[in-house]
């Protein structure tokens, strides 16, 4: 993996982050287990140190030198032979008179009174220091006590060292985490970025591999992998108006030309006028623009664009309204129309759609259902939501047909010779799309019931 | 009337001057955004027709430069985009109607006699009076030579529209807009049946018809006095 990639993955800048983070906190922590071990015991070796020069001060006052003396000797006896406490008398000119230092030794006392100073020699190996105090007893004498600290430094090297590896560890630790986070991460993003650059070079059926990890990477995989799924959706349909266009736009384009034809060579007479032709010509022309036009329609609805401009939409008044604009034609096509909303129902949506929808639902029934027929247009709560269904008695759409007849341009054949272009359900079923409905055809027994059933998402308020 | 076209297409352009100045009004016409806004500027022009999309600057622009110099000049908004959200930011923005390309011209012609009409007869009157056709507002009444018409409600609003543009052409898109408060695309002549019933009542049995079909446009609703235009 490329070094450079790994050091500027944001899971690896974020491990480091925390490496720094957790070593200044495990610093703080050692330090403070620094002062509670090594730290106590020495301040502890002081206190004796000092304690015993206060005491052997106190015998030389009370049992003069000689006195002294023996309790020094009665002392190194007991701690004979490894024991760590250094103890000296002195004469005025440093002659040591008893004790187990060889020297008084020769060094400064520090701005504490504390005398530090190398025991032994210093060829060998081990080097010993000691530190000490020193009393300057009457007549000319002086004493020293102090300790050979090389077990005790000995146990603060060790505590140090622990302390250390300890610390060291930690950074290591928590950086080789963030490294395997940051490669684990990077792997992820990697294959995410993978599939995308497969789909910018244009293969839309490409999905990014899924890892069932649960975690904020699998949702965003997941929601990406639905963009990518809508994304491919959105083309398709593009691809597919542009497929109808040339597929059946080209024969009424061509009658079209036909008609023009015909008028620039009118003075040939084939009985109808000049009028006539371009009256024809211009109707042919309109029906083009009208089927371009819902063509188009259909194109944008399923883009979805028009979510944004989404509002509450009176259903019962939508259905009163259907009902009372096509009410006449009803009557003059000798068909009757039965309209049963429940009232008070509302669906999130865009108004002039859901008006189009529904009338073009009644207006199939106007070109499909002979005279003498019956239509029921009603609305009604469902347990889902509001559901909008125009049942009639007509010729019905055969089971096999039924998914067919959404698709654009498709008219079952019985249809053929009627007005229209075959859009009219394809809008509606892209309307239902656009507000989460269902358009669903089934059989009336007889004749089709066609229902759009809103989903409670669309029931209910959406955020604006 | 003096009409101003804002248009960059040029064949469009040449139409529209065409087919307004043989219909009887002045045109200019300016093909880009920045002559549009120093042309629509004056206030000598009774209505505007100014294309969404322009080169130089944009038609909404326009209209905003002339809503800015304190004119309330109506406009009619020419658009390839006929989705409703670019209807309605287009009749937001100080546009007072929108036509979708592709139209056809009487469409245009009835929609800026109804702009120019709007500006003149105000909505406060309470009688509408066609020929011997009389609508009380305040009543809800209409008669015709003092014999009552009865109306459903809708054929009552359908009435009111085609009196308050007495002698101008209505579409039947203008119908549905205005009347129905819809905006789609009916596919069938749903419109001329409303039509057809209501000059049933106010037509039949009188000597003068009043609503006429003027073929290829729409309606007209006219006083057998008036002369033809």
């Amino acid at each position: 993996m490329d070094l450079k990639k790994l050091l500027r993955s944001s899971p690896f800048r974020l491990a480091v982050a925390y490496a720094s983070l957790f070593a200044g906190s495990a610093l703080l922590l050692l330090s403070f287990v620094y002062w509670s071990t090594a730290g106590y015991m020495l301040r502890q070796a002081d206190e004796t140190i000092e304690a015993e020069i206060t005491g052997l001060a106190e015998r030389y006052r009370t049992g003069g030198l000689v006195g002294l003396t023996r309790l020094i000797e009665r002392r190194l006896v007991r701690q004979q032979p490894t024991g760590s406490s250094l103890y000296l008398v002195a004469d005025a000119a440093y002659r040591p008179r008893v004790g187990n230092l060889s020297a008084w030794p020769q060094v400064e006392a520090d701005s504490d009174g504390w005398l530090n100073f190398r025991l032994g020699q210093p060829e060998e190996e081990e080097t010993h220091w000691a530190r000490a105090r020193q009393f300057r007893l009457g007549r000319g004498y002086y004493l020293l006590a102090g300790r050979d600290m090389y077990e005790l430094e000995s146990i603060r090297v060790t505590v140090v060292q622990t302390i250390a590896w300890g610390f060291a560890l930690t950074i290591v630790l928590a950086l080789v985490g963030g490294v395997l986070v940051g490669r684990g991460r990077i792997r992820r993003v990697s294959v995410i970025n993978r599939a995308i650059s497969d789909v910018v070079a244009g293969d839309l059926t490409r999905r990014i591999p899924i890892a069932a990890t649960g975690d904020d990477i699998e949702q965003l995989t997941n929601n990406l992998n639905r963009m990518l799924a809508e994304l491919e959706e959105q083309v398709d349909a593009v691809q597919r108006v542009s497929d109808n266009i040339a597929h059946d736009l080209r024969t009424p384009l061509a009658r079209l030309r036909t008609r023009l034809e015909l008028l620039r060579e009118s003075e040939t007479g084939l009985g109808e006028s000049r009028y006539e032709l371009a009256e024809r010509a211009v109707v042919e022309a309109d029906g083009l623009l009208a089927t371009f036009n819902a063509l188009l329609r259909i194109a944008r609805i399923e883009a979805g664009r028009r979510r944004q401009e989404f509002s509450r939409v009176d259903i019962t008044r939508l259905i009163h309204d259907v009902a009372e604009l096509y009410g006449p034609l009803f009557d003059e096509a000798d068909l009757r129309l039965n309209t049963h909303p429940e009232g008070g129902l509302t669906v999130v949506g865009d108004r002039d759609l859901l008006f189009q929808a529904v009338a073009n639902l009644i207006d199939n029934v106007l070109k499909h259902v002979p005279s003498g027929g019956c239509v029921m247009l009603t609305s009604r709560y469902s347990t889902s939501g509001v559901d909008i269904v125009v049942a009639d008695n007509g010729p019905g759409v055969p089971a096999d047909e039924r998914i067919r007849v959404l698709e654009r341009f498709y008219r079952l054949d019985a249809s053929r010779t009627k007005p229209g272009a075959g859009l009219g359900l394809s809008l509606v079923a892209a309307v239902a799309k656009l507000h989460d409905a269902t358009l669903s055809l089934s059989e009336n027994s007889p004749g089709l019931q066609a229902a759009l059933c809103f989903g409670p998402g669309s029931a209910v308020d959406k955020e604006a | 009337m003096r009409i101003l076209v804002v248009e960059d297409d040029s064949e469009t352009r040449e139409y529209l001057n065409r087919g307004l100045s043989e219909a009887g009004h002045v045109v200019d016409t300016a093909d880009n955004g920045n002559s549009g806004v120093s042309l629509a500027c004056d206030p000598k022009y009774d209505v505007m027709v100014i294309d969404r999309m322009l080169p130089g600057c944009d038609g909404l622009a326009v209209i905003q430069a002339v809503r800015d110099a304190g004119l309330s000049t109506p406009v009619l908004i020419l658009s390839a985009l006929g989705e409703v959200n670019d209807r309605v930011t287009g009749l937001r923005q100080g546009g007072d109607d929108y036509l979708v390309k592709p139209f056809a011209f009487s469409e245009l012609v009835a929609r800026l006699d109804a702009l120019v009409r709007r500006t003149d007869i105000e909505s406060t009157a309470t009688r509408l009076v066609v020929s011997d056709l009389e609508m009380d507002l305040l009543a809800r009444e209409v008669t015709r030579a003092g014999q009552h018409i009865e109306l459903q409600p809708r054929e009552f609003l359908l009435l009111e529209y085609l009196m308050r543009h007495q002698g101008h052409v209505v579409t039947r898109t203008m119908l549905l807009e205005q009347v129905w408060d819809y905006n789609f695309d009916p596919q069938t002549n749903v419109i001329d049946v409303h039509v057809m019933r209501l000059r049933r009542k106010i037509d039949r049995g009188f000597d003068a018809p009043l609503l006429q079909t003027v073929r290829g446009a729409g309606y007209v609703l006219r006083g057998s006095e008036e002369a033809t235009s």
